[in-house]
Order: structure tokens, then sequence, then C-alpha cells
């Protein structure tokens, strides 16, 4: 409980610096603060289309790519991978929407959403094998795949997954049929919401409340122990943990492509993936936290659309406050942690 | 040559030293004595400026001394060597040398001026060595020669020649007796009163941060300094740990406990073993333990015993022979931060670890949480309870907590490795306890410990390993040593 109290007090934190490191940098390139920040609220939470149809939208991708970010870490793997890994996952369920046409969308929905995380599933295990078999580090390999991942979208859309006219560098759009169901008429709110909430609260439940769960805390939080006092087969825990990962970020893809672009594109991904880390380190790494902090991301960056088209302020500016919220995330954990230790030493 | 006065120094509610004094003359060494604790190491922070206190003062050499770090100190003259080496595994010994320089670093330079400042001080160093290739107690000769190469007049050793081997301790302190016989001084951190009263001219002994004895030490005996270590609240159950440092008075395997044979519980048949780099550990070992039985085993650095117990315990397949094993192996490791606790984590979930391996289905966390409040009572662990993280637990507690979760199923036998490695007396006195309880009850018991003493007072059988084999030694003290150094027997 004081756990959970702390956390929300230093959300709160994090949310105050945002804004004041935000304020700082359109000061400094000369916009208008006040006028910026309103049409950034606005943006995320001023009408009831900007909350489902903006902010919730942008949830879902990055709880996604959140929750397999914070399994990943929790086991000790540092996946930077969730972008590469949630592109595949998309490109696989575009890749499937062709043979699906026709079959009855009960059966067909599913099977793409579950090619899709197959495909991050795989290409995790790339990295997972190049960890644990050649013992390469996977903060270089995620990268690197993820660069792969997005030229190989690139050329995708371009040769054969291209649509049929062969124009325009995107596939064919996904039929209606195959649409994931609309939740709300009149908005872009779709049941991958529901989707994730329910994958946020099993991840939580698999980590909290069983043995498999356990085992990869225990070797997330060391290894050493896991395996001489627990038995624990770490490298078989340690796969599949960072196989589980990029499965997640390949559902968030294959979510994202039936749920709101029914089509791939080379920048089908405005970095999800990247951002997910922020918003796994901000949840402390708990599923459930993960849908908070996912809200909060996707309500800056629906914010962030917003301000540059009614304020015309660079959305990229929220993409640097971002990054320094990444930074002070960590800087601040550090700093927790050893006022914790010391708190604890004197008592 | 050196005096503190009224050192004290607090970490939060921790008052770590109070009006701690200490005079070291010229020409001497002097051991400073104390349980873990007591505030030894935080003093000679101190010296070593690595600690700035919040009252007293330090007299070097007659004159006021400021340390704000160990740069300065090397400047004014003052050396440490910490009880765990600060080495670079993958330099030379040269290299690691020249690390504290300044300006250009010439290799050959460095390695003569190595080989000529371990000559002097009479320390056999090869400057070309890779620190990873040499056994720790070159290692330890490489931490003094670091020392000595920034000319040095006050040498501080912690707790040298606990990683030591008998005969290679005895050469340490022979070096020490000489480097202090021609004008330097050196303070010996130790708990080890044989040594102390040995080597040393001068004692000092830290209670509970405050300095409680300072004597010269043909004025005192192993009794008085065990007192004065304990303080005035010594109770029963330290009689045992009295003997393990005050080795003096032990006698090996005590007879009278006379345990039940229960046939044997673990075997190992003609087992080798050799690592990952094809080094054989362990050569056709032969053992039998018969269950109510404690087997010591002794042995230098390196001779394979890590590897023995681990495959006693399962946790190491044998490369060739067979391990005969029942279902319930305990296994206590040396290193219980790395090995054996999850630090970050509750300790009912630390609990859990055991056997999590093999666990299915949902974590019983309720059954769990209740074990964990009982082990704590039984093996009088000192915790807030079951949910306090295992990182604030003091290191005797935390021990007792291990032991007690590898106990807690009533496993048929027990691998146990330098069990009281870091601990104070009481927690040392319990542990050991806890084992000849084990024991009673009809487990068979293996440990190991670097101190042959506690291998010499727990142990009903004693077994020596060098050089990865197996030797049964029926004999004293002296035998055992000779066979652990690779002699006849």
């Amino acid at each position: 409980m004081r756990g959970s109290l702390r956390a929300l007090a230093q959300l709160g934190l994090v949310l105050l610096a945002a804004i004041v490191m935000l304020s700082a940098l359109l000061l400094a390139t000369g916009h208008d603060v006040s006028g910026a920040l309103s049409a950034l609220v606005r943006g995320a939470f001023g009408s009831y289309y900007a909350i489902t149809s903006a902010t919730i939208v942008r949830m879902v991708p990055l709880g996604f790519a959140g929750l397999a970010v914070s399994l990943a870490f929790r086991a000790g793997i540092l996946n930077i991978g969730a972008e590469g890994q949630l592109l595949m996952g998309a490109a696989a369920a575009t890749a499937l929407a062709v043979p699906l046409a026709g079959v009855p969308s009960l059966v067909a929905i599913p099977l793409l959403l579950v090619g899709g995380a197959l495909a991050g599933a795989a290409w995790a295990g790339i990295a997972a094998l190049l960890r644990l078999r050649f013992g390469v580090l996977e903060v270089i390999s995620t990268i690197m795949l993820n660069f792969v991942a997005l030229y190989l979208t690139g050329w995708l859309v371009r040769g054969p997954l291209q649509e049929p006219t062969k124009v325009n560098p995107q596939s064919a759009s996904l039929p209606d049929a195959l649409h994931l169901p609309v939740l709300l008429d009149g908005t872009r709110l779709h049941a991958g919401v529901l989707l994730m909430i329910a994958v946020a609260v099993g991840a939580w439940w698999w980590l909290a409340h069983t043995a498999s769960g356990f085992r990869v805390r225990a070797v997330g939080m060391n290894a050493f122990a896991a395996r001489s006092a627990g038995e624990v087969a770490v490298t078989r825990t340690v796969f599949a943990a960072f196989v589980m990962s990029g499965l997640l970020a390949g559902l968030g893809g294959a979510v994202e492509y039936t749920g709101i672009t029914y089509a791939l594109y080379e920048n089908f991904s405005p970095g999800y993936g990247y951002t997910a880390i922020a918003v796994a380190l901000l949840a402390r790494l708990h599923p459930i936290g993960v849908l908070g902090t996912a809200l909060l991301f996707g309500a800056l960056e629906a914010g962030a659309n917003a301000m540059q088209r009614d304020a015309g302020v660079p959305s990229v500016v929220v993409s640097v406050v971002e990054a320094l919220l990444i930074l002070l995330i960590v800087a601040a954990d550090r700093w927790t942690g050893r006022v914790a230790a010391r708190a604890e030493a004197t008592t | 040559m050196l005096e503190l006065a009224d050192i004290s120094h607090r970490f939060g509610a921790v008052q770590a030293l109070q009006d701690a004094s200490l005079v070291v003359r010229r020409g001497t060494v002097h051991a400073l004595l104390g349980e873990n604790g007591a505030g030894k190491t935080t003093l000679m922070r101190v010296v070593f400026g690595l600690l700035t206190p919040q009252s007293g003062r330090v007299q070097w050499q007659g004159a006021p001394l400021r340390l704000a770090s160990p740069s300065d100190a090397l400047r004014a003259g003052i050396g440490m060597v910490h009880q765990h080496f600060t080495l670079v595994p993958a330099m030379t010994v040269a290299e690691n040398v020249a690390l504290g320089g300044r300006g250009l670093f010439n290799p050959a330079d460095a390695a003569n001026h190595v080989q000529q400042v371990a000559a002097k001080a009479g320390l056999v160093l090869d400057p070309h060595a890779r620190i990873d290739t040499l056994p720790v107690g070159a290692q330890q000769r490489c931490e003094i020669v670091k020392a000595l190469a920034r000319d040095v007049q006050l040498l501080i050793l912690d707790e040298p020649t606990a990683v030591l081997a008998p005969a290679e301790a005895a050469e340490l302190l022979t070096w020490v007796r000489r480097f202090a016989d021609v004008g330097n001084a050196v303070v010996l951190i130790t708990h080890k009163l044989r040594d102390a009263l040995a080597v040393a001219d001068d004692v000092t002994v830290l209670h509970r941060g405050r300095t409680v004895l300072a004597t010269r030490a043909a004025d005192t005996t192993e009794a008085a300094l065990a007192a004065a270590m304990i303080g005035e609240r010594a109770a029963q159950p330290q009689s045992h740990s009295l003997q393990s440092v005050a080795p003096g008075s032990t006698t090996a395997a005590p007879a009278d406990a006379a345990p039940p044979t229960r046939g044997r519980v673990l075997t190992l048949r003609n087992v080798s073993f050799s690592d990952d780099r094809g080094v054989q550990r362990v050569r056709e070992a032969s053992l039998a333990v018969e269950a109510g039985t404690i087997v010591g085993i002794a042995a230098v650095e390196g001779a394979g015993q890590h590897e023995l117990l681990r495959l006693l315990a399962g946790r190491l397949a044998p490369t060739v022979g067979q391990v005969e094993r029942p279902a319930l192996v305990g296994f206590v490791p040396e290193d219980r931060h790395r090995d054996a606790l999850l630090l970050d984590a509750p300790l009912f979930e630390n609990t859990a670890l055991r056997g999590a391996g093999a666990r299915r289905g949902r974590m019983p966390w309720r059954a769990l949480r209740e074990n964990t409040a009982g082990l704590l009572t039984r093996f009088d662990v000192r915790a807030p309870g079951p949910d306090a993280r295992a990182r604030t637990l003091s290191g005797g507690n935390q021990q007792k907590f291990v032991l007690g979760r590898e106990l807690a199923e009533q496993p048929q036998a027990l691998v146990v490795e330098n069990p009281s490695r870091g601990l104070d007396f009481k927690a040392t006195a319990a542990v050991q306890q806890a084992l000849r309880d084990a024991r009673d009850a009809g487990t068979a018991v293996v440990v190991y410990s670097s101190d042959l003493d506690e291998v010499l007072l727990l142990a009903d059988r004693v077994l020596v390993m060098h050089a990865g084999r197996l030797h049964e030694v029926a004999g004293d003290r002296e035998a055992i040593g000779r066979v652990m150094l690779g002699g006849a027997h």
C-alpha cells in the first residue's frame, strides 16, 4: 500500500517535471506557453472524441509495448526491441489478411492477432538466441533488429505486400470484415483496448501468482540465486520471458493494424516501442501500472498532435520531453533507491 | 606514529564509533580486534581517508592530519589492503600496481619498479603474471606491493589471514613482523586471537564502537581478549564460538555425539568433474556420508571443494562417476548474497525460492508466508516479519534464515559451505548449533569451512581435499594442515 502511494506521488512529480520542462522548451523556442499547453490538454482530454479517439487509441499500442518491455525487464532482459517486434507483428498480420479474406471474422480476426503475436515472438527469439547461444548483448541486438524490421517493412510495402495499384508504398487496406469491432459509434475506440486491459491483468496475475511467473521474477532479481538456491533452469526461463515479451509487442502491432491503421506502411509506428520503455519504467515495471502510464503517454502524444495543429508547435517538442522523462525516471529511481536503502539501514 | 582520539561517527541511528581511540607506535604490529560490527573497519576507514568522522582527532607523526580521500592517506604514507581485493583481474601485477600512479605508463619501467619494491620488501611476485591466474596468496602480495610502491610506512591489513592456508598465513605474519621491525608499523584487523597474540606487540579491542581494551600483547591472554571482545553480556552459547577463535582449546571431532548410524545417505563413486575450460577440478572422489554425521572438508582455496560441494548438492553434474543423492538435499552456499538470496524480495519469496525450479501451477503465498513466520521463530531469525526484504537483515540473520529455509523440510542431507563467514560470535554459535541439531535429528551433513578450526570443531569425521583429490586423514591439526598443502599423510 505504502509502495503504491509512493509510486503515485512519484508519478505526480514526474508529471509536474514534464510540464516544467515542456514550458521551458516552449519558452526557449519562442512559443506562447499557455496557448500551447492548453492546446495540448484539449487535444488529450478536451472532448469526448479526444479522449476516445486520440488518447486511448494511442494508449493501446503503448500499453502492449509497455507490457512487453516490463515483462522483459522483470526477467532482467533489456529488450529495447519492442519497436521492431511490434512492426513484425503488424507485418505478419498484414500478410495473413490476404489469404484470410472471406473467412468469417470470428475466426479470421483471432488468427490475425495470433499470427502477429507469433511473429513478434519469433523476432524477439532471434535476439534471445543470440544472447543465450553467443553472448550477444540484447540491448545491441534488439536495437539493430529494430532497424532491420523498419527497412523490412519498407521493402514489404513496396514489394510483396504493396496495394494492388502499386502506386503508394503501403499495403492494401484491410477488408471491413477483418476490422476489430469499434466499441463506441462515431469514435475510433476499438476492442483492442479491452484486450490490452485483459492482457495487463493476466500478465500481473501470472507474474504474481504462478510458479513460472515467480521464476521469471527470481531470475530477474538474481539469476545466480535462482540457479543455485532455486534450481531454476535460468537459460530456459530467460528465453521464455524474452519470447513472451516479443509476443506481447507483436500482438500490439497486430491490434494496431486491425484496430486503427487497417494498412501497413513505412511509418506505421511513431516510435511506440521506444516510448514504451518510458511507459514501463514509470510504471515501475508493474503490469497494472502500465495501464496508467500508457494512458499518460497516450495523452501526451495525442496532445502533441493537437499542439502542432492548433498552436504551431512542432510535436517533436513532446518527444524531447518524453526522452528527458526517461532520464529523469532512471535518475529518480536510483536516487529513491539510495534513500530507501539509507532509511532501512537506520531502522 | 598514529594517534586516534575520541573518534565518533554515526550512520543514521547506528552509533558505529563512540569515542574510539587507537595509538600505533612505530616499529610495532598492532592488532585491532572486535566482533563483526564492533567498528574495526569503520575506524580504519577513517585512517585511510574513506570516511571523515563526525568528531575526534587524528594525529600522524605528531601533527594533526586531515584526510579527504585515500590518495591523501597514501600521500601521507598510510596504505590499506582490504579484505576483498581491489585488483583488476584481466591486468598484470605491474599494471595493477601502476594504476594509482600518474603520467605516462611504460610497461618495462612498471615491471622493474614492481620487481624492486617486491625484492626490497622480500615478497615473491611475478610482475608479468595476470591477476586472474594467481592464487589468493599472490594476489594479496600484489595488494601489499601496491601499497609499498607508494612508500607507505603504516600498512593496514583487513583480515589478511582469512583467505590463506595455515602455512601461507604463517609466512604472511612473519613478513608483517619484519616490515614493522625496520621502522614501519602494521595494523592487523582480525578476529583470530591466535594470530593477534602470535605476532602483535600491542592490542586494541573494540566493542560496539568503543575502545574497551588497549594493552601490550605480552600483558594479556586469549581469554581476557575474548572476554573484552564479547563485552560484559557474554551469554552461555558463546562458549562454542570462543573455541572457534581460540583454537588452542579445540579438540577434533567430539566423540561423545555417538550418532545413530542409519546407513549411507550421500554417496560419491569415483566422481570426477571438469569445468567449462576443461580443467579437472575433482579427481576420482569417493565418499559415503551416513545419516546423523557431520563430515568436515578441509582444504585451501581452489582445491576443488567448491565443485565437490556442488556435486553433492546436485548443483553440478559429474563428468565421470556416480552421485547418489536422496530426494531432499539442503544447500547453503558461502556467498549468500549472490547464491542464496533475492535481496530485494521479501523473506517469504526467498522461502519460495527453494524448489522454485520444480514447482508447478499457482504459488501458495499464504502458506509460504506462514511457513516463513514459523521459520523465523524456529531459527531465531531477527526480522520484522515474512514481508521484510532480505536486504534489511543483518548478515547473521540472513545466514540463519538461509539455513532454516534449507532445513525446514527436513532434508536427508545438508551441504554447507563456509557457514559462519562474516558472522559475529553469537550468529556463528547459533549457526553451528543449528548444524549440530540437524545432525542429531539424523541429517547427513557435509560442511566445508576455510577456517580449519571450524571444521575441526564441527566435524565427526574430517576429509582433506588437495588438488581435486579427497583424503581421509586421521590425526591432529598439524597432520591435516600438512595434507591440505599437499604433504604426505
